[in-house]
């Protein structure tokens, strides 16, 4: 009994997971939430994927404030 | 475990991204509103025409201004979920809220404070158009290299704190840092932009603004996420004693699973 307590601590201090399991949320969050800062940061400043100038328009103001180089 | 706090970190960026815009708007707009009211002066004197509006000023304030918030906030605040998840347990600190904290100041220390003081925010009409392709890609690469900085002066503390003990480890990686980034910012180029005749103290405080809404940002996201972090893990603490109560039929120390 005392080693499943000791055992049971040592999970609830140590790491919640493991490389392996994080690993898959990691590249597929990343990718996706890096497009996400991508459109709000820099699309159609230096860069474009959709083109046009409605997203650079439309998040101008907080391309400004937010820190990004906007034009 | 990982998707339980992935969700998280996005709802605490959504509101982050709710704070940041009220920060923004109610601090920031009015320095954006006077640099555009310079930039149609300078145009009107020099006979240029109008510039065509896509959105009126009024939806790049309001829904515009809402909407980029919301998207970084989601963005970091996802990407924190994803360090934290990694980080807890790891990083010698006791506690989700303060692991929570800690990563969110240091976020906010690597990615926003200390590129800026290489290339800070700029309003509109500083900045020449003409090198924005060699301004973003300066000002990407100023975060990616401090980013680089932050994780090789992890590493140096990991690997000299059994030698030196954790302060003198961490101070060591402290200069690590400070010297990788006084290195690159030596070597980077400047990049100064503001035209003739714009008004110094509106560019102080549309720069003080700009430092203001990342903090908020940072901030509410760092303890948003924490104290969520700390409710999801509590309640994972308690079904697990529950569970092992269960199987051993008896009454467990009440410290167990702390």
């Amino acid at each position: 009994m005392s080693e499943v307590l000791a055992e049971q601590r040592a999970v609830a201090a140590g790491p919640l997971v493991t490389p392996r399991e994080l690993l898959p949320y990691a590249i597929f969050a990343g990718v996706l939430l890096s497009m996400l800062i991508f459109f709000a940061g820099a699309e159609e400043g230096a860069a474009a994927l959709v083109g046009g100038g409605a997203v650079h328009e439309l998040v101008h103001d907080g391309r400004h404030l937010l820190g990004f180089p906007c034009h | 475990m990982v998707r339980s706090l992935l969700v998280r970190g996005m709802l605490a960026g959504l509101a982050a991204g709710v704070a940041a815009f009220a920060f923004a708007f109610l601090v920031g707009e009015p320095q954006v509103q006077a640099a555009i009211e310079f930039q149609e002066r300078r145009a009107a004197r020099a006979g240029e025409p109008a510039a065509v509006e896509v959105y009126s000023r009024d939806v790049q304030r309001t829904i515009g201004l809402l909407t980029a918030s919301i998207a970084l906030g989601v963005g970091f605040g996802g990407l924190l979920a994803l360090v934290f998840a990694y980080a807890y347990g790891r990083v010698g600190i006791a506690g989700a809220r303060s692991t929570a904290a800690a990563l969110a100041v240091v976020a906010f220390a690597t990615l926003t404070l200390v590129p800026f003081t290489k290339y800070p925010a700029n309003p509109p009409a500083v900045g020449d158009p003409a090198t924005i392709d060699e301004r973003t890609l300066l000002s990407f690469a100023m975060i990616a290299i401090a980013a680089l900085a932050l994780l090789a002066a992890v590493r140096a503390r990991a690997r000299l704190a059994a030698r030196l003990g954790a302060w003198d480890a961490t101070v060591v990686a402290g200069g690590v840092f400070v010297a990788v980034i006084a290195v690159a910012q030596l070597i980077l180029p400047a990049m100064d932009a503001a035209p003739p005749g714009f008004p110094a103290d509106v560019l102080y405080r549309f720069r003080l603004a700009s430092l203001g809404i990342s903090a908020t940002l940072w901030l509410v996201i760092g303890l948003a996420f924490g104290a969520a972090a700390e409710r999801l893990l509590a309640q994972q603490r308690g079904s697990r004693s529950r569970r092992s109560l269960r199987v051993t039929g008896r009454e467990e120390d009440p410290a167990a699973g702390r």
